[in-house]
């Protein structure tokens, strides 16, 4: 158990080094400079760039910048090229504007998948399973932006109450079940969007899981033993097909800093998706770099937490 | 999506007799065929392929029969089924079909003359990206499979450094150090084949023995680029390339293709790791067959089947990522119409002009939900467990 950890954090270790390597690269070698992004402006005189340039250590070389720049991210001193804000603070503030949308997101996804993909892997090839399993190919298959204006269209025509943004402006004095209410409209559409492929991804895996543990000998010994369907299914297939989902809690950590960029612009929502693309745009270095680097840190720490919760669930495996 | 070997005379693998390996593919065609939206998404596959075909070679040319381009701002945000106002169009400006079939947008450009145009678009971007990802995760694959426990030695991973940094020098302006670190590289490489054939191949083991360890596998170096590759968010990876290189279609084909291959080097390493050990396999080292030809000819048609169909699902994906990027705006040059950013033009109309939003929205999803069908009814059909009739 020891050795697993201690192995898998070396192991991840020296993969988020060449992550942030193989970023760095991407992103310095593009073409183009980021002192150079606004060319036509009359107030970017070459002394201003140069000073940019000193300023940012961008006259060294690269693995000089490489150095610097992992230096200041880890003291957590880095900033912003564009507005010399904090990266990590502005991380920060994007994030606690994010959050809402990934838990009821994750929520809805979660609560709503399992019964789908239980009751189409009861009655499998029935008319609730075709049917399951074609809308989750139709959500699987639409475009997110199209989807959003589909809903656009249907709440504001039906409902008439705004949507885009994170609030109503100018709602300042109302009384606080109107700014509840508004603030859970807001909140509704972009965190649905963000779980319709999440649905259907994850109520296909469920069925599968339940079909693979109903054909087990088991459940046709519990079946054969003349226990009543209820007890078969929940109790002695569902507890068995549980298992891979446990691992699935530290898949889901990654989407915490994803954050859609597609769904963010649509709903004008000034989320960590929004950042990203804005920082794109004006080839803000650091906070893509940040944000690439804390994404991949992510990443790793939520398969070592799938490969441990494995470990801990199924007692067959054994390191 | 033959998933026999073809006999080819002299080749000692036993050629299966012709009526077995007709019935074979029967059987394939027999499940697919009971897949009823399988069968739908290969037939809406099937038009939309004829349709983008044909497409290209009516809206293309210095005069084309349906012009994407062309203006006509008195005749704006039309609804589909409009009757042209004949009295203000000069000849050459009305329609081709004498309707506006989809409507007009807001520069009175005829939208299905931009969803013709458009659906070349997705389908190239769907395919190229696709086939860059299958090919790199083939040849991956295979290496990490069927070389897989051959060692790295420091020695390569030495010659590995010295040229890639000689690359990046060269890359970064310095000539000199760049060009010389390759050729102290090569030189280390072709060293040996110059020595071999004058005096006697006694050099090699004078050499440092630290240089000869054994660092990793071929197989973990393979794998843990995987790895890397997978840490980073794909669709976020993708824009921030294509923010950064010049806006083409072609820069967003490599791209998609250059950052979706890890799925199809897992599934060809799992095969070939399977494949490797069995019979057929052994047999054909034994009589002395290249390497290559037992990769090529006797594994790969036998692990291409989960490769088939992850690279189904995987142009659906690549449709809907190109889709993605045109709406945000980093698609194709403008006046190239998408199906991507004709949606994105039309989303401040959503209102007023609905059938800008409805119409590549519904061309998008329905090419897509095709795919995704296909591919999975391919899945179930290729699935031997299947087959057997549980």
């Amino acid at each position: 158990m020891l050795s697993f950890i201690g192995r898998s954090v070396v192991q991840k270790t020296v993969t988020l080094f060449f992550v942030s390597v193989v970023s760095f690269m991407i992103i310095h070698l593009a073409p183009g400079e980021p002192s150079q992004v606004d060319p036509l402006n009359p107030k970017f005189t070459p002394e201003m760039v140069e000073r940019f340039q000193k300023a940012f250590h961008l006259d060294r070389p690269l693995y000089v910048q490489y150095v610097y720049f992992y230096r200041d991210l880890f003291a957590g001193r880095s900033v912003s090229w564009r507005d010399n804000q904090s990266v990590l603070a502005k991380i920060w503030e994007r994030f606690l504007n994010s959050l809402p949308l990934f838990i009821v997101g994750t929520l809805i996804t979660w609560t709503l998948s399992f019964p789908i993909g239980i009751r189409a892997a009861i009655f499998r090839g029935g008319l609730y399973d075709r049917s399951t399993t074609f809308f989750s190919y139709l959500l699987i298959s639409i475009p997110g932006f199209f989807f959003a204006y589909l809903l656009i269209i249907v709440v504001v025509n039906r409902f008439h109450v705004p949507v885009i943004g994170m609030e109503t402006f100018g709602l300042g004095q109302a009384p606080w079940p109107t700014l509840f209410m508004d603030r859970i409209w807001h909140l509704l559409l972009p965190s649905v969007l963000g779980a319709t492929g999440g649905i259907a991804v994850l109520s296909r895996y469920v069925r599968g899981q339940m079909l693979e543990v109903e054909g087990q000998d088991y459940v046709r010994t519990a079946r054969a033993k003349g226990l009543p369907p209820e007890q078969v299914h929940y109790k002695h297939a569902l507890r068995n097909a549980l298992l891979p989902f446990v691992t699935m809690f530290g898949l889901i950590l990654p989407g915490l800093i994803g954050g859609s960029v597609i769904i963010e612009s649509i709903f004008s929502w000034p989320g960590m998706g929004r950042m990203a693309f804005e920082a794109i745009l004006a080839r803000d270095y650091p906070v893509i770099l940040t944000v690439n680097f804390v994404s991949a840190v992510l990443v790793l720490t939520g398969t070592f937490i799938s490969d441990l919760l494995y470990l801990v669930v199924d007692p067959r495996i054994r390191l | 999506m033959n998933v026999e070997p073809r006999p080819v005379a002299g080749d000692l693998q036993t050629e299966p007799p012709g009526v077995e390996k007709e019935t074979r593919g029967q059987q394939f065609w027999q499940l697919f065929g009971q897949n009823h939206l399988a069968m739908l998404g290969l037939v809406i596959f099937i038009i939309f392929f004829c349709t983008a075909l044909t497409g290209l070679f009516l809206t293309s040319g210095s005069d084309p029969v349906f012009d994407p381009a062309l203006v006509r701002l008195q005749e704006k945000l039309r609804p589909p089924l409009a009757k042209p106002n004949f009295q203000t169009l000069k000849p050459h400006e009305v329609p081709t079909l004498g309707v506006y079939l989809f409507g007009t947008d807001d520069l009175g450009r005829d939208v299905f003359a931009r969803m013709l145009q458009g659906a070349w678009v997705s389908l190239t971007v769907g395919f190229v990206a696709v086939g860059i990802s299958v090919l790199i995760g083939i040849f991956m694959g295979g290496i990490a499979g069927y070389f897989g426990e051959n060692p790295i030695r420091i020695d390569h991973i030495l010659v590995g450094c010295l040229l890639l940094s000689g690359a990046a020098m060269a890359a970064t302006g310095l000539i000199l150090v760049g060009v010389a670190l390759p050729v102290l590289g090569l030189a280390y490489i072709f060293f040996p084949f110059l020595t071999k054939k004058t005096s006697a191949k006694r050099l090699m083991p004078t050499r440092l023995p630290l240089l000869r360890k054994r660092a990793i596998s071929v197989d973990t170096l393979i794998m843990r680029l995987v790895d890397i590759m997978l840490c980073f968010p794909s669709f976020f990876l993708i824009l921030t390339v294509v923010a950064l290189l010049p806006a083409s279609i072609y820069n967003i084909m490599i791209v998609i293709g250059l950052t979706s291959w890890m799925g199809a080097t897992r599934f060809v390493r799992a095969e070939f790791l399977s494949l490797r050990e069995q019979d057929f396999v052994t047999a054909a080292r034994a009589l002395g067959v290249s390497n290559l030809r037992i990769i090529f000819r006797h594994m790969m048609p036998n692990a291409v089947a989960p490769v088939l169909v992850s690279a189904t699902i995987g142009i659906a994906t690549a449709i809907l990522t190109e889709a993605g990027l045109s709406f945000l705006g980093f698609g194709v040059p403008p006046p190239h119409a998408t199906w991507g950013n004709i949606l994105s033009d039309g989303k401040g109309f959503i209102f007023d002009a609905p059938w800008l939003t409805f119409v590549p929205g519904f061309a998008i999803l329905i090419v897509v939900l095709s795919f995704n069908l296909f591919g999975e009814g391919l899945r179930d059909a290729l699935n031997p467990k299947l087959r057997d009739g549980s």
